[in-house]
């Protein structure tokens, strides 16, 4: 499927029409590129057009989410098995990634074994260098303690923290700690206070990338699909150029554009969960075995050289 | 269009296995067990059922994981907390003191219920 952008009278690389044809394409090969504010969209077919070099800027990585290593239902009883598939497909992009980010849910039970499995199928990866934020299937029984020895080295707190790559600053936060009855997502004073003065010294020009389990912004709250304070923690980040929050938990595509910040969630590659409202809770997600991996998959980000602006392409496993 | 029946069917077994609400006394009294009462929550769809309970003091109270997630039972006062239960895995508490507690999921915390404790210490 590929609805092309063929009103381009303003050669912008985009009309109405085509933005919300684009809007739909949750979960396929779709490309976006933010310019200057204004997000524009090209079907797969014509990024291949485009050359390796033009798409390969000066950062490039890829976001995976929700492997929940441990999970053994319907509708995928092997989880491992399409982790590897994702693993496959990240090592054999055109434009190797700089490094991996996980949005959360490593595991499903946050049981030794299943860490052990993640991190014996991660070396399979040819990417080297790997970010995590925990979900809230990581932290269970424990507070996160097996979690944070594993993967939150030198990070603060419940294992927030920030780093920079290719003039962007990265900022890993933890957003399913210490859950309220009847709340959603949590970031805490603690972590807002960090996070404001982390970004106190970066300039205002320098590209912000955010990342969390759960979603920052309120996609769903009836299915516990947002942040509490997650504005809180926007409003330290108003006067940058460029923000993009990328998120996972909700198993599916879903991107808002407000302003200079774009939020993009991921696909997971274990199993897929209903769009918002669709089934009476946010479960596993049953489908024909022949669909699965058409809803699994990963999240590729490049910063093209010259353009003020990341571009955020979903690819399923398959089809 | 036979993938979408397949789809739907596999869908709608889903939905149907998944109604397993139970609630209330079940346990029966045998001649060597003083009279304790137990109860029961099955845990569901994301939602504890029932949503409200009464029981009487002294009441041990079991709930059972039913959904195809893992789900907690934690009391807003984390008077009673149990692990993560997988499918089918269960929690007990015995209410010694009268009162009203709620309690919820803490991974899913929008899962909110409750369970009155009624009668003398």
């Amino acid at each position: 499927m590929s609805a092309y952008i063929e009103d381009d009278h303003t050669e912008d690389g985009i009309n109405r029409r085509g933005f919300l044809k684009c809007m739909a394409w949750a979960g396929t090969g779709a490309f976006f590129v933010l310019q200057g504010g204004v997000l524009k969209s090209f079907a797969m077919s014509d990024v291949s057009k485009r050359s390796a070099k033009e798409l390969k800027g000066e950062l490039s990585f890829v976001q995976i989410s929700d492997s929940h290593i441990g999970f053994n239902k319907p509708a995928n009883p092997d989880v491992l098995a399409t982790l590897n598939a994702a693993i496959e497909k990240i090592n054999s992009l055109d434009v190797p990634p700089a490094f991996l980010l996980h949005t959360g849910d490593l595991t499903h039970l946050s049981k030794a074994e299943e860490f052990d499995t993640l991190e014996q199928s991660l070396k399979a990866l040819k990417t080297d260098r790997i970010f995590y934020v925990p979900g809230e299937h990581d932290v269970l029984n424990d507070n996160g303690q097996q979690y944070r020895d594993r993967f939150a080295k030198g990070t603060k707190g419940d294992g927030w923290y920030s780093f920079e790559h290719s003039g962007t600053h990265f900022i890993g936060l933890v957003n399913v700690m210490n859950l309220k009855a009847g709340g959603l997502g949590n970031l805490g004073t603690d972590q807002l206070e960090w996070l404001e003065q982390d970004v106190k010294h970066v300039k205002s020009s320098t590209p912000i990338v955010l990342f969390a389990h759960i979603p920052l912004w309120s996609v769903y709250p009836d299915w516990g699909w947002g942040t509490d304070d997650s504005a809180q923690a926007l409003s330290y980040l108003k006067r940058f150029g460029s923000v993009t929050v990328l998120n996972g938990h909700i198993h599916q595509t879903m991107q808002k554009v407000e302003g200079k910040v774009t939020f993009h969630t991921a696909m997971s590659t274990a199993f897929p969960q209903p769009a918002p409202g669709s089934a009476p809770s946010p479960g596993p997600m049953k489908v024909p075995d022949d669909k699965l991996r058409s809803l699994l998959g990963i999240t590729n980000v490049n910063q093209i050289r010259g353009k003020h602006s990341l571009a955020i392409i979903d690819s399923p496993l398959a089809g | 269009m036979l993938i979408a029946i397949a789809g739907l069917a596999l869908l709608g077994f889903g939905l149907l296995s998944s109604v397993h609400g139970e609630g209330g006394t079940d346990a029966p009294l045998t001649a060597d067990q003083p009279n304790l009462p137990t109860s029961s929550v099955a845990i569901d769809n994301f939602s504890f059922s029932p949503v409200s309970i009464t029981v009487p003091v002294g009441t041990t109270l079991t709930w059972t994981n039913r959904d195809d997630i893992p789900h907690t039972v934690v009391s807003d006062d984390q008077k009673f907390k149990s692990k993560a239960l997988d499918t089918d895995e269960k929690f007990s508490f015995t209410f010694t003191e009268p009162g009203a507690y709620s309690y919820f999921c803490s991974i899913h915390p929008k899962m909110v219920a409750k369970v009155i404790v009624e009668g003398a210490k």
